[in-house]
């Protein structure tokens, strides 16, 4: 595939060498000289120098036959311009933009850009992963779906400890998946399976019922 | 009528005055205080603190009821991305954004954007002037 990247920074570099060692034909566009000579040193001649937003820099390295732009600099509307300008200039078939703004997703879903990554978005649910009261945390967003996996933390003041999993009434649609409990084999959850303290359920569930699954399953 | 004008620039404030004396509604944003000096000291309309590429700062703004809003920052992509949250998050009935580089003007033009490029025009006028 050949895949352009623009912006790079922390993310674009590391994105480049990435996709680089899978086998892809990778260009990097960058505006900073010496950004694009460190990189031009250490990886070959993969970074352009030139304004990702630009058409003309954007037909210069052939855009065209692109399958792929994903912009990664550090703001959120030349990422929007370079995809906009990558989509409707030049038929790149598939586009993906960094957000730094976690409101502009929606926004730029509305716009026409095929993915959105929202780095504050990833940075705040990992920490919140790690907060000790934090009960459910998202795994994966089957967004096309509107189904996500989650993960659920059984805290010891729960009333659902020592409960088995039919008296639980969970949302339709809604399926316990799996359950991890600490020195032991996961288990897939059965009917008459006994919740504990600590254990951490791996769950399927609509969006939509994401806020009842929650309440079901950490009610105090 | 009710106008936001982002950036309060040379061009930002002078529109805004104009508006203003033509008893039009304006509001004007920029992200530096200091741009508001511009304005001329009987300004009736709004001077706003804010980044008109956040939602938040629109509404605030009143982009909610606007007739009009007008994108003229330093910066081509952030007056894109404004008039694009006007024109089709908030459906402002008429949207105008400046942008410099004469090739995005005129894609942006093509998606439906009111779109000028002074460059474009300015270059076409001195040419005229030299010229005719």
């Amino acid at each position: 595939m050949y895949i352009i990247v623009v912006g790079g920074g922390k993310v674009g570099y590391y994105l480049t060498k990435a996709l680089l060692d899978e086998g892809h034909e990778v260009l990097l566009v960058e505006k900073n000289v010496t950004i694009c000579k460190n990189t031009v040193d250490e990886m070959g001649s993969v970074c352009f120098r030139g304004d990702g937003c630009e058409a003309s820099t954007l037909a210069e390295v052939g855009a065209g036959r692109a399958d792929m732009l994903i912009a990664v600099t550090g703001d959120d509307e030349d990422n929007l311009v370079a995809c906009q300008v990558a989509k409707h200039k030049f038929n790149v078939p598939r586009t993906i933009s960094r957000i730094r703004n976690p409101k502009n997703e929606t926004i730029f879903k509305k716009l026409g850009i095929d993915v959105t990554v929202s780095s504050t978005n990833i940075i705040l649910e990992h920490i919140e992963e790690e907060l000790p009261t934090h009960s459910v945390t998202r795994l994966l967003d089957i967004r096309d779906k509107g189904m996500e996996i989650v993960e659920v933390k059984i805290l010891p003041e729960s009333t659902t400890v020592g409960k088995a999993v039919r008296e639980l009434s969970l949302p339709e649609e809604s399926s316990l998946c799996l359950l991890l409990r600490k020195q032991e084999k996961p288990i897939i959850p059965k009917a008459d399976t006994i919740l504990q303290s600590e254990d951490r359920i791996i769950a399927i569930t609509p969006l939509e019922s994401e806020e009842v699954l929650r309440a079901t399953l950490t009610s105090t | 009528m009710k106008v936001v004008i982002m950036g309060c620039g040379r061009v930002g404030a002078q529109l805004a005055a104009l508006l203003d004396a033509e008893g039009h509604l304006v509001t004007t944003l920029d992200t530096d205080a200091y741009s508001f000096r511009r304005l001329p000291p009987d300004f009736n309309g709004t001077a706003l603190l804010g980044n008109g590429i956040d939602e938040e700062a629109l509404i605030r703004a009143g982009i909610e009821e606007a007739d009009a809003f007008v994108a003229v920052t330093q910066g081509d992509n952030r007056n894109v991305m404004a008039a694009q949250i006007a024109k089709h998050v908030f459906n402002v009935p008429r949207v105008i954004c400046r942008i410099y580089d004469p090739l995005r003007q005129e894609l942006y033009s093509t998606l439906g954007l009111e779109a000028f490029s002074p460059t474009t025009i300015f270059a076409q006028l001195l040419k005229e002037k030299l010229v005719s």
